[in-house]
């Protein structure tokens, strides 16, 4: 029997967690079609992070499900989720410091033999040039925005089919942050589907499709990106207009 | 002049096996940032198990490997029985719980053999080798070869391997390593497999030389990890070099001052390493922004 509708690629119900006695996230639906751009929006604290941090695994969930292609997720490990096709690019610096650039991207297809890896850098080489530059470097000598790029670039080694990426525009530069943003909505023609969390709201809303807004570990509002960016309070919340 | 290769030659052969042990802990150290104080009576536990299975009439070759398989069980349980449960504690208590492993393990061979000193014989024979008025026995070369054929396969295994690869990220990163779809657990199982069964085999090579029993793991560990820190924490070739550079030193102590300084000579050097240069000979020099 065909189903009604297709079920979404990534499906969040009732997600909820805690750090030691302080819960984080209270309960969050969430759901992220094939090919589609996700957002989460939402000020700094208010769980976007821990959000994706359960999705990819490194957080335990304390109550509620994950599912990824229809399969419950929820207590599989991290590493284990990157083998299904969910990747994290995380916030930050989370890069190998002490290995070069190249190292980091061949870790980043450590699930995958070697004959696809040297057209995958390549691809990476050509989506962030300056990588290829300096991929004899050792990552942890490369500015903020390298490392940014080179953790996208390591996420998207692994072949996602869904890409979490956490504040990629953090701490860079206005026109890095145009550049890294240029190369996520490029990900979609390469058929990765994206969930993008970011504090810089109007940058993210204006690449995504739908959009979700966090408040202290809750969802308060949702719909179309292009709504949610002309609506009163979003506009004044986190547009500052 | 033979004098001085006399000593040369017994600082080669101990330094080698300082050199092992310090190999030993930089796979675990890479893999963790973990100072593992139970690598000692892994070599304890390949040269006992070995001269144990010998005297029980098993062959020498057989015996040996069978105590490097011992030692790398015992290895992998250590890391799975003490070290991953006590995993998000920090790397001083992790540290502390490779102190007690080894006082345990001391007391656990204590029991299984004995109290007694014991040895087997040499592999290729025990005649000596007279080269320019000094002599070396045969072991030496052995132990000696043992030493720079492990660190040049630890060297290619960290290097240009993935798994390696692997390993160094999940000491440098642990949540980045998970993100990629590294299992973290099965690296540090892997390092300490590997780094007991390059104990292990220490052990089976030196025996013949410097006889064992069931608390020689502490002094070897102390002298191993002077090694390390000379050579700098986490490097294979600052194992290497530090293995040798501290026993050659020690025997020159040894020869030309007195035996009774021998020991001291190992602990001098770590606190002229650690007020002169931390980070040792080959430690990483990571620019690291922040």
């Amino acid at each position: 029997m065909a189903p009604m509708r297709t079920t979404p690629m990534l499906s969040v119900r009732n997600l909820r967690s805690r750090y030691g006695r302080i819960e984080a996230l209270y309960g969050i639906d969430l759901e992220v079609n094939a090919g589609e751009i996700v957002t989460v929006v939402g000020a700094n604290g208010a769980g976007k992070t821990t959000l994706l941090r359960c999705l990819s695994g490194v957080q335990p969930a304390s109550a509620g499900s994950i599912e990824f292609h229809g399969h419950n997720i929820t207590k599989l490990p991290a590493h284990r989720r990157v083998g299904l096709g969910l990747a994290q690019s995380p916030e930050g610096r989370q890069i190998f410091t002490n290995l070069s650039v190249e190292d980091n991207l061949r870790l980043g297809a450590y699930l995958h033999g070697d004959e696809r890896y040297d057209q995958d850098r390549e691809d990476a080489f050509n989506m962030f040039p300056i990588l290829k530059e300096k991929r004899y470097q050792l990552a942890g000598g490369l500015s903020g925005g390298q490392q940014q790029m080179l953790a996208i670039a390591r996420a998207l080694m692994s072949r996602p089919n869904c890409l979490l990426l956490d504040e990629p525009s953090l701490g860079l530069a206005p026109i890095l942050v145009a550049q890294v943003l240029d190369a996520v909505k490029s990900l979609r023609s390469l058929g990765v589907t994206l969930l993008l969390v970011e504090q810089n709201a109007f940058a993210a809303l204006s690449i995504a499709d739908r959009a979700y807004v966090m408040e202290t570990g809750q969802i308060t509002m949702s719909g179309a990106a292009s709504d949610l960016i002309a609506d009163p309070r979003v506009r004044e919340a986190y547009l500052g207009l | 002049m033979s004098e001085f290769l006399q000593f040369a030659f017994s600082g080669m052969t101990v330094g080698a096996v300082y050199a092992l042990v310090a190999l030993g802990f930089t796979l675990i150290y890479n893999a963790s940032d973990v100072v593992n104080f139970a690598q000692g009576e892994f070599v304890m536990i390949g040269g006992m198990v070995t001269a144990f299975l010998y005297a029980s009439g098993t062959p020498l070759w057989l015996a040996a490997l069978l105590a490097i398989a011992i030692a790398a069980v015992v290895g992998v349980l250590l890391n799975k029985l003490a070290v991953e449960p006590a995993r998000g504690a920090s790397v001083v208590s992790l540290i502390v719980i490779t102190i007690g492993a080894s006082i345990f393990l001391r007391g656990l061979a204590a029991i299984v053999f004995d109290k007694q000193i014991h040895r087997f014989p040499a592999f290729t024979g025990e005649d000596p080798i007279g080269i320019m008025g000094a002599t070396i026995v045969p072991q030496s070369l052995w132990v000696v070869g043992g030493g720079l054929a492990i660190f040049a396969a630890l060297y290619v295994f960290l290097t240009k391997s993935v798994i390696g690869k692997a390993v160094l990220a999940t000491a440098n990163n642990r949540l980045a390593a998970k993100l990629v779809g590294i299992n973290t657990n099965h690296m540090m199982t892997l390092s300490f497999g590997i780094s007991a069964a390059v104990g292990g085999l220490a052990g089976v090579l030196a025996t013949p030389i410097t006889l064992t029993s069931y608390d020689m793991g502490i002094s070897l560990a102390l002298k191993g990890f002077a090694a390390a820190m000379l050579g700098g924490m986490g490097s294979p070739l600052g194992a290497l070099v530090g293995g040798f550079l501290i026993g050659l030193i020690e025997q020159m102590t040894a020869g030309y001052l007195s035996s009774e300084y021998k020991d001291a000579a190992a602990f001098i050097v770590i606190l002229v390493v650690l007020f002169t240069m931390p980070r040792g000979l080959f430690g990483p020099r990571v620019a690291e922004r922040v």
